[in-house]
């Protein structure tokens, strides 16, 4: 796909224009101020010159109020690059609550992509215009990175963890995925595109998919597979805490901490399951690291997160799954 | 620092014995100077040791928090009664270092190299206790590794535990075995009647040395030994 | 003031031997046991300058393979072994010791008017010790070489790579004391060591800056050797300190790699500095202007500079609040920096200027320190970071400082200190045309690199998309000008320790006590330790002699 000899991303997404603007104030004041130094040591070299080898310059006393302005004059401007800078940069890290929810697994050396409704797809996401997408993401070995220059946004896929980044497209259109930290041999392989859509165009693929169930569903036959229900019950016969309700609750812990239920504890619990033990319970759950897939895992999170009203919910996608009752009456 | 040294070549000293020429390097102007550079030398390096330490201690302080109760359990498998008798070894091995400084600067030989002996002998103690400690961790299966075996659900933390109680304890014992080493020399020149008031410097950084691996040791010791004591 | 301010006339008659440091005893043992810190920087300076071209021969390899957009010259696994070995050899075995270690070693003692430095024995030692932990990385590179990055990012260091890391960790390791003690060395030499009535504020500026530099040798290098220590025993033992799956933390290892890492970049180019405030100085021919600014701007970038390394990881997971305060104390670091080059630049003013090769690797350093540090405010501002982030924006920033500042400082200093060095002068015209063509040639290659990264090339890559072609090819152009470049050095510095004219002892009329020895300096440097009762670089008229 040739496009020419390009000097500067396009912009498809919501943040890239306010991420070049900044750029550009920066190149302004950058500019500047080389241009201000070189100038003046070319001006200096030239204008003193030394004409005879046997010249002694006059002495020139150090200057207090010269030091103090080019301290606090630059000191002044580059708070004005941290204040703009963060902004945007909180900005980058508070996906709108009604993201479209993805869901991205990073391997050597391939991105494997999980609509919310099912779809998969591999190193290729296909989204809508103008609507932002929240991407959840991990790695199935080491630290890979999803960055999409277009939309200038990154992020570090960090094996044994969670890492959320969020777009919206503003131009249909195909752009570059690349994986922005080094993984190994085929790293530079690793790439792929996005795919944004006119939302009609988007709603057609999707509906034109191998219908496959969506996450939440495969989510919860993961969780009657693994006989999570047997202790994740409602009743009295529970041996582990209610999971309705959880996503987004505020949960006390053993050792007096407590912590919000996000993707991230949510996953913890799963594979590593007494690191925060919750109060009043004790540390029974046997640990399902290497029998569920990353990819299980965000089904089983997607599940876990429809059992609560504060789960997002996709639109034009069935409604979450309720699990009503648990398939075995009875413990093992 | 001072600033006015008379240019010498030779040093203006001349208390007691084996202030000798020989004693101040062809590049330092006084003994004062050599003495010093010595010392200031010795609180450089422990500085760097400071951190050379500190990022296994950081490592710990980070699972420790993570892993609270995980990091109890794996610690009640230490052996809290040699790690008290070592504890105790080591710091009576600060003492005698201590009084074996004081010997060499008010010439004492012989109570110099009975000190410098009692210290080594202290800290030979204190490896053959580490040693029957390791011992008995590689027969409980508690060597990370692939024959690494920990009852209860904490085993992976635990294994975590233990990488960080082999390493902080091994590099502590690395630097006892050179501190020893460090003792035989002293020991071998003390016996030729090298040092005296006049010139000890290297007994005094000797003990600075001794007393940093000791402070480690009084570090390492709650962290890992004490931790489990009071968690349930 | 001197008036050896032109070389001796030619000299017919061979010139009568005189004893200095170089002729003082002969044979291999005389050099390889040596405790003149003069003859050990000559050691360092055989060792650097063979590890700066290997690392150059993987830079070209890696610059010839990027001419097109296929990975066609060599395979993916070979070429990421290239970058990683470009990265640890230039890092570890050249930047880091070679101002402090050659001309730092050299110099320090003769500035100060000592003999030689604090600990000379300890001095040798760390040469054997930088030595010891070479082999072993030049043992991991015959045998197939590490393909991490210079980074050693876990869990693939540690789990996942099938090259020799651990030779690699190891061999880093033990160079690090290398580092360490020459640190050391230079800390207790410069506090206690000074000829009387050389008072901390009459101190020349490469000292304070080596000052700085050794404060973090000994702070921060410890870390990286235990933070290898640890990579090298998990992937010995498959512990998991660092690996997700055994319940270990990969961005640990971020966080400890960087600790010292950010502060490492300090040490390559506070040293520059130091050598630039010299050059600057002495080829203005006046007094640097405003001294303590300067000499606490050093001290202040080696503070700061523990307390930024956070801005590595802006996306890697790090908490936002982290992140933020990492950027704001990014910009703190900059302003001393800042502080630095516009009072070199005012020093300049009414001075009389020369042009000769050192002042214009000092022009060189001041346009592109500048360059790639105002770049640094682009990477510490977040908003635009997260963009840049692992792109060949990053990889502009850091070459622009390490080569366009660091190297450039390096050479000015080689050049400068050359006639005391050696004895002898360099060829002026060659060694100018040598500066212009690295200069150009630096631009060329590394200007392109700024616009690849915006546009989202990123780096440590085998292959890329087309459209990045044509800036890959302008950059491997300007690759094969700067290397040329860099061999004129070598050809012409070789070529006048046998052909050059007899060197003065003060070939530029400079102040500073090591202009007061002859050129080359005898071994014990001065027979009588001098008596400084003059301020640095009392050039203006008035001023009292140095006695001594």
């Amino acid at each position: 796909m040739d496009q020419g000899f390009p000097l500067f991303p396009q912009q498809a997404s919501s943040m890239a224009p306010r991420v070049d603007n900044l750029y550009f104030y920066l190149l302004a004041v950058s500019f500047f101020f080389a241009t201000l130094i070189a100038l003046s040591v070319i001006y200096f070299a030239i204008r003193y010159r030394r004409r005879s080898e046997s010249e002694t310059p006059p002495g020139v006393e150090g200057s207090l109020k010269l030091e103090v302005a080019w301290t606090v004059i630059p000191l002044l401007i580059t708070l004005t690059f941290f204040f703009w800078g963060t902004k945007l940069f909180f900005a980058m890290n508070r996906p709108p609550t009604d993201a479209l929810e993805i869901s991205i697994v990073g391997k050597q050396w391939m991105w494997k992509i999980q609509h919310a409704d099912g779809q998969r797809e591999i190193n290729e996401l296909h989204v809508p215009v103008g609507r932002a997408v929240r991407l959840t993401m991990t790695s199935e070995d080491v630290i890979h990175d999803f960055f999409v220059p277009a939309f200038r946004m990154k992020k570090d896929v960090v094996p044994g963890r969670y890492a959320t980044a969020w777009f919206e497209a503003t131009r249909p259109g195909r752009y570059h995925v690349f994986c922005a930290q080094y993984c190994g041999t085929k790293h530079s392989a690793m790439t792929g595109w996005v795919e944004v859509m006119d939302p009609l165009a988007f709603q057609n693929w999707l509906a034109g998919g191998t219908g496959s169930e969506s996450l939440a569903s495969a989510g919860a036959k993961l969780f009657a597979l693994h006989a999570c229900n047997t202790c994740h019950r409602p009743d009295s016969l529970a041996r582990g805490p209610n999971l309705e309700g959880l996503f987004g609750k505020t949960v006390k812990l053993q050792d007096g901490r407590t912590l919000v239920a996000d993707e991230n504890y949510i996953r913890e619990s799963i594979v590593a399951p007494n690191a925060k033990l919750v109060a009043g319970f004790q540390p029974i759950m046997p640990t399902f690291q290497g029998l569920i897939s990353e990819e299980g895992l965000l089904q089983l999170v997607a599940y876990i997160k429809s059992l609560s009203k504060a789960g997002p919910s996709p639109a034009g996608i069935p409604p979450p799954v309720k699990e009503s009752a648990p398939e075995r009456e009875a413990p093992k | 620092m001072a600033d006015a040294r008379a240019p010498a070549a030779a040093p203006s000293d001349a208390s007691v014995t084996h202030a000798g020429p020989r004693d101040l390097q062809h590049h330092f102007d006084t003994m004062e100077q050599q003495r010093d550079a010595s010392s200031l030398g010795m609180w450089v390096f422990l500085v760097t040791e400071i951190l050379f330490f500190g990022g296994l201690f950081l490592a710990y302080t980070v699972y420790r928090s993570e892993y609270a109760r995980a990091f109890a359990e794996a610690s009640r498998h230490l052996d809290i009664t040699l790690g008290t008798f070592n504890t105790v070894v080591l710091i009576v091995s600060s003492l005698t270092m201590a009084l074996a400084v004081f010997s060499a600067a008010t010439g004492r030989r012989r109570a110099l190299l009975v000190l410098l002996i009692a210290t080594m002998v202290l800290g030979g103690v204190f490896l053959g206790v580490k040693a029957v400690e390791y011992g008995h961790k590689f027969h409980d299966h508690l060597v990370p590794g692939p024959h690494f075996r920990f009852p209860g659900p904490y085993a992976r933390q635990a294994e975590i535990f233990y990488s960080l109680y082999f390493a902080m304890t091994g590099l502590h014992a690395a630097h006892m075995i050179v501190g020893i080493g460090i003792l035989t020399v002293l020991v071998l020149q003390a016996r030729k009647g090298r040092y005296g008031p006049a010139y000890y410097t290297p007994v005094e950084v000797s003990g600075l040395y001794w007393h940093f691996v000791d402070i480690v040791w009084i570090f390492l010791f709650p962290l890992l030994y004490l931790i489990g004591r009071h968690i349930h | 003031m001197s008036s050896a301010l032109v070389a001796p006339p030619e000299s017919k008659h061979p010139v009568e031997p005189r004893v200095n440091y170089l002729n003082a005893t002969y044979g291999v043992k005389s050099w390889l046991l040596t405790r003149d810190h003069k003859r050990i920087a000559l050691l360092y300076l055989a060792s650097i300058t063979f590890f700066f071209f290997l690392g150059g021969l993987f830079a070209l390899l890696i610059r010839l393979e990027l001419l097109t957009p296929a990975g066609d010259l060599v395979q993916s696994q070979t070429y990421n072994k290239l970058f990683t070995m470009h990265g640890v050899i230039m890092v570890f075995f050249f930047l880091i010791p070679s101002i402090p270690a050659v001309l730092g070693n050299f110099l320090i003692p003769m500035m100060i008017g000592a003999k030689d430095l604090a600990f000379p024995r300890l001095n040798l030692l760390s040469w054997y010790i930088y030595m010891v932990g070479a082999t072993f990385t030049l043992w991991a590179v015959v045998h197939g070489g590490v393909d991490t990055g210079w980074t050693f990012y876990t869990p693939y260091s540690t789990a996942s790579s099938n090259t020799h890391v651990i030779a690699t960790a190891v061999g880093i390791f033990i160079t690090g004391f290398s580092s360490i003690l020459t640190g050391l060395n230079f800390i207790v030499t410069i506090h206690t060591m000074r000829a009387p009535g050389l008072t901390w504020f009459r101190l020349p500026l490469f000292v304070w800056s080596h000052y700085a530099t050794s404060l973090i040798f000994v702070l921060a290098t410890p870390v990286i050797a235990v933070t290898l220590l640890m990579v090298a025993v998990e992937r010995l033992f498959h512990l998991g300190i660092f690996d997700p799956r055994l319940g270990g933390d990969p961005i640990l290892f971020q966080h400890l790699f960087w600790f010292y890492s950010h502060p490492a970049v300090y040490i390559m180019v506070l040293p520059a500095m130091g050598v630039v405030s010299e050059l600057v100085t002495t080829f203005s021919r006046k007094n640097i202007f405003g001294y303590k600014f300067v000499a606490f701007a050093s001290i202040g970038i080696a503070v700061l500079g523990f307390l930024v390394w956070g801005h590595h990881m802006f996306v890697s997971g790090q908490s936002v609040y982290a992140g933020m305060i990492f950027s704001l104390l990014s910009f703190l670091v900059a302003i001393p920096s800042a502080v630095k080059v516009f009072n070199w630049t005012a020093t300049m003013y009414k001075g009389s200027i020369s042009y000769r090769t050192p002042m214009l690797y000092a022009f060189g350093f001041i346009g592109l320190f500048t360059i790639g540090g105002l770049t640094g405010l682009f990477l510490a501002t977040l908003g635009v970071d997260v963009h840049v982030h692992d792109t060949y924006f990053i990889v502009a920033h850091f070459h622009y400082i390490m080569v366009g500042g660091a190297i450039m400082g390096y050479l000015g200093g080689i050049h400068y200190w050359w006639p005391k060095i050696s004895g002898k002068l360099y060829p002026e015209a060659w060694a100018r045309f040598a500066a212009l063509v690295i200069f150009l040639g630096f631009n060329l290659t590394f200007f392109p690199q700024f616009i690849l990264g915006y546009l989202g090339m990123p780096r440590r890559y085998h292959a890329y998309p087309p459209e990045f072609q044509v800036l890959n090819v302008m950059s491997t152009a300007g690759a094969s000008i700067l290397g040329a470049g860099y061999l004129m050095p070598m050809v012409y510095l070789v070529w006048s320790m046998r052909y050059g004219k007899a060197a003065p002892a003060n070939p530029w009329g400079s102040t500073g006590l090591e202009w007061d020895t002859p050129s080359p300096p005898p071994t014990e440097n001065f027979a009588v330790t001098p008596v400084v009762t003059d301020e640095p670089y009392h050039y203006s008229p008035g001023e009292v002699e140095i006695v001594g």
